[in-house]
């Protein structure tokens, strides 16, 4: 838990003992992180010339550029477009969003990208294979970005006793499982409500606007999901979700689930939608210990007066021990709680806006 | 051989030296430095082959026309500059 790789809008910074020991990719937007069996990964996004993915061998040392995901060819009579702009799909890469361990085999990566793709690859990035069943979906054209020009697959999560059983979360097109490790797939946000389209299409589970979707390793048919519009639980392997409310406020981006007790999880919460700031200035992060039921606020050692940060979609995460949290924000302030969020340590004030954060051993 | 360069600033991200690659056309002659430095490829073009958006190439000092197949026609001793917007705080 002492190494912590935090990826940010200028670079890539390697916390150690509390302390920022490195900071690598410097000036380049870092989207995505993981670190696994040794190795570290890295999405970097170099705007004009596209996301690359690089890899470290030598604990961030130095680092390789491997394989970014890619698209097959479009083909030529594919009439795609986005329901909300009209414009066509891209069958190209624009950001890698997320990437996740695959149990199944030493090297093998999932990752999630904008626009919604979902891919695959079984040798450490070395190459890639876009997830066809998912992305020839009809439901696909249906999905549309939020925040971004397209959507895209922010979450993906793997069930321990299974690894071909996967829940991938779409912003915007709900939650979808697979089985049989990819082969086909299931809509999987039904109980998920969207305040943001017309009243016959607020509870189509393929429009779903879920800002992270989270699993608990130790009971992984239970899910939390921070939706746009509010907080929803899953203890059912995600066939249905049911609403939960939070004080100050439902609305937020990350969530974190404790590994081994389904019953506690983590947000932070903003005002609203329209007002993305923390209620009344005052940063936050509510911790449920009993399902849903009641929620604690958590402040200490967090700013309290006229503070405007916003905690991104991977901008928070629990360790294995279930006691230690990292926490990022796009005012590039990043907090360290060793007591399962009941207090907060400022390690930094002072990075670029963070993207991601990632404990790595 | 038209010679291709490259902006500065991708020099700081992957190895392009100037090269001089045959070739009748902006693709062609792209497609031969690819072949040289595959990694370059996916700076320069999207996954479908076409430009990327904020990347621009000039031929003779014009701004290229076919930005998605990349058909203009480039003399033999053309200077094809690959060069970028510049955006962002």
């Amino acid at each position: 838990m002492d190494t912590i790789l935090v990826g940010t809008r200028k670079g890539l910074f390697t916390l150690r003992g509390g302390e920022i020991a490195r900071a690598s990719f410097l000036g380049a937007p870092v989207t995505a992180v993981l670190a696994r069996n040794g190795a570290l990964h890295a999405a970097v996004g170099h705007g004009h010339f596209g996301a690359k993915l690089h890899r470290s061998r030598d604990d961030g040392e130095t680092w390789e550029e491997v394989a970014a995901p890619k698209w097959p060819e479009k083909p030529a009579d594919a009439d795609e477009r986005s329901p909300m702009s009209g414009a066509p799909w891209p069958w190209s890469l624009d950001q890698i969003w997320v990437l996740e361990a695959d149990p199944r085999g030493p090297d093998a990566l999932w990752c999630g990208t904008i626009p919604g793709g979902l891919f695959h690859s079984t040798d450490g990035g070395g190459s890639w294979r876009l997830v066809r069943s998912l992305w020839d979906r009809p439901e696909r054209k249906q999905w549309f970005g939020g925040g971004y020009d397209f959507p895209g697959i922010h979450s993906i999560c793997v069930d321990p006793r299974d690894p071909r059983r996967v829940l991938a979360g779409v912003s915007c097109g709900g939650a979808w499982t697979t089985e049989d490790g990819g082969e086909s797939w299931s809509v999987a946000s039904r109980g998920m409500i969207a305040a943001y389209m017309p009243p016959e299409k607020r509870d189509d589970p393929a429009i779903q606007d879920p800002h992270r979707i989270v699993r608990c390793a130790g009971s992984p048919d239970v899910f939390w999901a921070q939706h746009h519009n509010g907080i929803f639980r899953s203890r059912d392997g995600a066939r249905s979700w049911t609403e939960v409310m939070a004080k100050p406020s439902s609305f937020g981006f990350a969530v974190a689930v404790h590994p081994r007790d389904p019953d506690m999880a983590w947000f932070v919460p903003a005002v609203k939608d329209e007002l993305r700031v923390p209620v009344e200035g005052a940063l936050v992060v509510t911790r449920t210990r009993d399902g849903g039921k009641s929620f604690e606020t958590l402040r200490t050692g967090l700013p309290q007066r006229h503070a405007y940060h916003l905690i991104y979609r991977h901008g928070l995460e629990v360790a294995p021990d279930g006691q230690t949290l990292a926490m990022g924000s796009t005012t590039g302030s990043f907090w360290l709680s060793r007591d399962a969020g009941e207090s907060w340590k400022a390690l930094s004030r002072d990075l670029p806006p963070v993207y991601c954060v990632r404990f790595a051993g | 051989m038209p010679r291709v360069t490259f902006t500065a600033n991708l020099r700081r991200l992957v190895d392009c030296p100037p090269a001089d690659v045959p070739g009748g056309t902006v693709g062609e002659a792209l497609a031969a430095v690819f072949a040289r430095s595959p990694t370059l490829r996916g700076y320069i073009v999207d996954d479908q082959g076409a430009l990327r958006r904020h990347v621009v190439v000039f031929v003779g000092g014009e701004a290229v026309r076919d930005r998605v197949r990349l058909s203009d026609a480039v003399a033999p001793d053309a200077e094809i500059a690959v060069m970028q917007a510049l955006s962002g705080g």
